[in-house]
């Protein structure tokens, strides 16, 4: 079952071809990772497929799914706490009660942070808030964008361990990263310098 | 994995949003005390620069007051999204399975409720002490109610248009005081008429009729200005 379907998508930005001629489908068990240097045209790419950017991006993105999108900035609020910050999430994709927030909290070792505003909560810990969002949604297809930035050891750790669990489940996840190939022969590349005209 | 996840409903929705920027902006006591303060300073003022003449004052009162509204009113819309910008929560919005104008209508109407109608509730207060004729008042409240609807609806127009715009402030007061000029002189006739014992109800229905007009209008141009910015 295909979740995204991509054909013959190009993104202009700022007058520059920035990739042109991408063909992507995504099917549910896919871990797709965009690679490429900086500035090749990942996050426009994945700001595309999202369906956040319009502008300057042709050819055609077909979503049936729902879908998470995470991008480099958190969409938390510095005064609000993580409790409020994810019951009213600006996606609206949360659906779950406050003790399932509680318990995905915890389960990222924020327990004891709920409450305080996430402005006083370190680099880390706040990437850990946004990626909460992950155990509380349910849409099966995740766009992450640089996930595993500013996450320690462990936190990178849990993050492979969801994504191969949201995999295992039917799920699909396009991300972009530095790192090179985490999930080894589970996941498939695109590199960009492929698509660059 | 089942493709029927539960969507909330769009009350919902709305209401989440609500909660979210009404929580943040209690959360954030300056950025509700500043337009009042500034409100204060101008009313303070005014008299000073005037001269203690009461007749004068209050001849003048009307207009002083709507116009120092419409200032402190642009003042705060002028970042209304600025924040949403920065910290992703605007692409968030635009991801969300539900019409962006009405997730952004809960942000719009808990910024209303924090500054607008907070603003209004006080303008008496003020109007007292500019010699403000004591049956003015009531029609002061209630033109305000209805002005500062339109004020911060086409705040957030300008707002949404501008943010993705470094230093957009100067722009955006381009671009929305045309806008709120017809605000004013209905908001400030109406106030004119009550002083003088004229009949408002006219100028205050036009004031509500403009209201309702941009409650219906105006997120519509809002989501659109949005899907701009976020395209830049």
């Amino acid at each position: 079952m295909a979740l995204l379907t991509a054909n013959n998508v190009a993104i202009e930005r700022g007058g520059r071809r920035l990739l042109s001629g991408l063909r992507l489908s995504v099917e549910s068990g896919d871990i797709w990772q965009l690679v490429g240097a900086n500035g090749v045209g990942k996050t426009s790419l994945l700001r595309a497929l999202a369906g956040v950017a319009k502008l300057g991006v042709s050819g055609q993105i077909k979503r049936d799914q729902p879908r998470l999108y995470l991008g480099d900035a958190h969409a938390l609020k510095k005064n609000l706490s993580a409790l409020d910050n994810l019951r009213c999430h600006p996606a609206c994709d949360i659906h779950a009660s406050d003790e399932a927030i509680f318990s995905a909290l915890a389960s990222l070792h924020l327990a004891g942070y709920e409450e305080r505003p996430v402005g006083s909560l370190s680099a880390g810990q706040q990437r850990r808030v946004a990626l909460t969002r992950l155990l509380l949604s349910q849409a099966p297809l995740w766009l992450l964008d640089e996930p595993f930035t500013a996450l320690d050891v462990s936190g990178c750790d849990w993050l492979d361990a969801q994504i191969r669990s949201h995999v295992s489940a039917g799920g699909a996840v396009v991300y972009t990263s530095h790192q090179s190939s985490r999930f080894g022969a589970l996941q498939q590349d695109i590199d960009l310098v492929h698509h660059v005209c | 994995m089942s493709a029927d996840i539960p969507l909330l409903s769009i009350r919902e929705a709305f209401s989440r949003q609500f909660m979210r920027h009404f929580k943040a902006l209690m959360g954030s006591p300056t950025d509700m005390a500043n337009p009042l303060l500034f409100f204060f300073m101008v009313v303070t003022l005014f008299p000073m620069g005037l001269g203690p003449n009461p007749e004068r004052l209050s001849v003048m009162a009307p207009g002083l007051l709507w116009v120092v509204a419409l200032l402190s009113s642009l003042m705060v819309s002028s970042k209304l999204f600025g924040s949403d910008f920065e910290d992703g929560s605007l692409e968030q919005l635009a991801v969300a399975p539900y019409p962006l104008a009405i997730l952004v209508m809960g942000e719009v109407s808990a910024h209303w409720l924090g500054t607008g109608l907070l603003l209004a509730v006080v303008s008496p207060l003020f109007g007292v002490m500019l010699g403000l004729p004591a049956h003015g008042l009531d029609v002061l409240f209630y033109s305000l109610v209805l002005g500062t609807v339109c004020l911060t609806l086409i705040g957030a127009i300008g707002s949404a248009l501008t943010v993705s715009i470094r230093r957009g402030g100067l722009l955006m007061s381009l671009l929305v005081i045309p806008l709120n000029v017809p605000v004013l002189i209905f908001g400030n006739t109406a106030v004119s008429e009550a002083v003088s014992g004229g009949n408002p109800s006219t100028w205050l229905a036009l004031l509500g009729g403009f209201a309702m007009g941009s409650l219906a209008l105006v997120p519509i141009a809002i989501s659109a200005a949005l899907r701009v910015s976020l395209d830049n």
